[in-house]
């Protein structure tokens, strides 16, 4: 019979106490480790996708869906851009590198980027099986692609229009896969990657003008562009969205702009939290505290079996801190399995993968916070107990 | 083994009561009469170790009561004394057999559960050891109040009032497994009560 067991016993005898202030306690917990676990695997994957891309230029259009576009595959494009026109953007003296983008088709729901070699070295992908894309109507495709599509290389496939299942180009050549990738936690994964020329081969078939359109008249979805210079930060948004109809989207100011909207919600949640985590100490202070006038007689009792009174308090501390530690522990099952079951819907809505099987430092500190709530809301209750007169108690009797 | 010698205690800064001085040796009984109000449950928290003396002396085994701090006196207390109150109180949350293991493990005496089986039977009440206390009448209770005073083989036992509470039949019952078991382990036991039930039984008594 030592502490730690009596303590469990005590919170056991009432059930319904002690259960409110679980349920309570692994909510908060739970709702914090949640937003933590989707923060951190949200920011990240942004983070890696940006690769130091400076600038996107698009269609006109909503510079944040350029972005989402263009970068993350995440929404749909803003339109097409005259491809003499990037071109004449890339050979400013301020870009260094320029990759273009050829989006609007699919394969069985993953985008088909046409685009060049560098898209690839920009997320450091390798070839796991096979090659990179050199002829027409050749195709390099991601880790995700391949795995969940069940495709290998020298497969054939024909793509669909647009960016979900169905309007199959079933009259059209078909791709043949030549390579598979790496998986390297990019967008890179959930990608069919293909030369832009295979894209333009697709929609001219589709016309009646085959092989027909002169290259200066060819369009792409949009141009990343890497800044030899600062300085183009600056200069070129201004210049492209006053003088050309094209649009100039920077990821760093959009991505700011998308933390902060997030943020508020962020920042709501996380104060819904705290309270929930609040209103938890609060339970476990009001259970133990009229627990304690229910139980002054065996408390008494057993300070008059020998019992310190360091005993007796250290007693009603462990009680709170079972819950606490309890609390804890349902409260991170709760959170990851809920990361785990959302990342099912997650990939499928957003081709992004997600886990549960990810901890943080940051849970270890909530740990730590956890333990120093549950001492908190029981230690008063426990120098009450420490300093509970034995004689007078027993008269009251 | 008890020695009682010019108790005195102020309630109120004006009202004293002055306790007759007694000596027991191991084994005596006594019984300490006495009104309501006189002080009797005062003098049984003094005896214990409960309260400490404003005035006078207390000593059991050759050991005085004052000198011991107040975690000394908590062992102490736990090791040689057992004490029967007038309303049995138990760990709500643990069986009969659980509350007295719980009573050795305070003690720093080593669990035995084998005394215990035997202690409960003797008090007639070994069918409800794996019981939790609730369950148990208001005699049943007394017995095992009892049971948890006698489990650590104390040297003396001070009962407060433990047959107020009793129809006739349990109070005889009751006094009766409390001599017996003072005697077995050759314990001094001191009852304080107004039981007027109980005087006849005993020879050896003090009016307070």
């Amino acid at each position: 019979m030592n502490l730690l067991k009596l303590a469990w016993k005590n919170l056991l005898a009432d059930k319904l106490s002690t259960l409110l202030s679980l349920i309570l306690f692994s909510l908060g917990v739970g709702l914090i480790s949640l937003i933590l676990l989707l923060n951190h695997q949200v920011e990240d994957k942004f983070e890696r996708n940006l690769a130091g891309i400076d600038m996107v230029v698009g269609a006109k259009g909503s510079p944040l869906q350029i972005i989402l576009c263009n970068i993350f595959h995440i929404d749909f494009p803003t339109g097409n851009i005259p491809l003499k026109q990037a071109q004449g953007i890339a050979r400013n003296r301020l870009v260094e590198k320029a990759i273009d983008l050829s989006l609007g088709d699919s394969y069985k729901g993953y985008r088909i980027v046409g685009t060049i070699h560098d898209y690839v070295d920009l997320y450091e992908g390798k070839v796991a099986d096979g090659k990179l894309w050199e002829d027409t109507y050749e195709a390099t495709i991601g880790a995700t692609v391949a795995e969940n599509l069940g495709v290998k290389v020298g497969d054939t496939f024909h793509s669909s229009h647009g960016f979900s299942e169905g309007f199959e180009h079933d009259d059209m050549g078909a791709f043949t896969i030549v390579g598979v990738l790496e998986p390297n936690g990019t967008v890179l994964d959930q990608l069919v990657l293909t030369g832009k020329e295979s894209v333009w081969a697709m929609h001219d078939a589709h016309g009646m003008e085959a092989d027909s359109i002169p290259l200066e008249e060819r369009e792409v979805t949009s141009m990343l562009l890497f800044f030899n210079n600062k300085m183009g930060n600056v200069q070129l948004p201004r210049f492209i969205n006053e003088n050309t109809d094209m649009q100039a989207a920077s990821p760093a100011f959009e991505m700011a702009r998308l933390y902060s909207m997030m943020g508020q919600g962020e920042y709501l949640l996380q104060r819904l939290a705290a309270i929930i985590i609040g209103v938890s100490a609060l339970s476990i202070f009001i259970s133990l505290f009229k627990s304690l006038r229910a139980r002054r007689y065996e408390l008494a009792l057993m300070r008059v079996s020998g019992a310190s009174p360091l005993w007796l308090f250290v007693l009603i501390v462990l009680e709170g801190l079972i819950i606490a530690v309890l609390g804890y522990v349902i409260g991170m099952i709760l959170s990851h399995g809920t990361m785990e079951f959302l990342s099912g819907y997650l990939s499928e809505e957003y081709r992004y993968d997600f886990t549960g099987w990810l901890f943080l430092p940051d849970e270890g500190k909530m740990f730590l916070g956890a333990l120093a709530i549950g001492f908190g809301a029981a230690v008063v209750p426990a120098l009450l107990a420490f300093t509970t007169d034995i004689s007078e108690t027993l008269s009251d009797g | 083994m008890i020695q009682v010698s010019n108790l005195k205690h102020t309630y109120n800064r004006d009202t004293s009561i002055i306790f007759p001085d007694f000596e027991l040796g191991k084994g005596e009984k006594m019984l300490l009469l006495g009104q309501s109000g006189c002080g009797k449950t005062t003098l049984l928290h003094i005896l214990g170790g409960l309260m400490r003396s404003q005035e006078g002396e207390v000593s059991i085994g050759g050991t005085s009561l004052k000198s011991l701090g107040s975690s000394e006196m908590d062992k102490f207390r736990g090791r040689h004394i057992g004490i029967v109150f007038q309303k049995p109180h138990f760990v709500k949350s643990l069986t009969v057999m659980e509350n007295l293991m719980l009573t050795q493990k305070l003690a720093g005496i080593k669990i035995d559960k084998s005394a215990i089986w035997k202690l409960l039977d003797q008090l007639n009440i070994g069918h409800k050891a794996e019981s939790k206390t609730n369950n148990l009448s208001q005699g049943e209770q007394q017995r095992v109040a009892i049971a948890r005073a006698l489990v650590n083989e104390p040297d003396i036992i001070l009962a407060d009032e433990p047959t107020s509470a009793l129809d006739d039949k349990n109070t005889y019952e009751v006094i009766a497994l409390l001599e017996e078991q003072a005697s077995e382990k050759n314990a001094t036991l001191i009852i304080v009560t107004h039981d007027n039930r109980l005087k006849e039984r005993f020879q050896n008594r003090i009016e307070l």
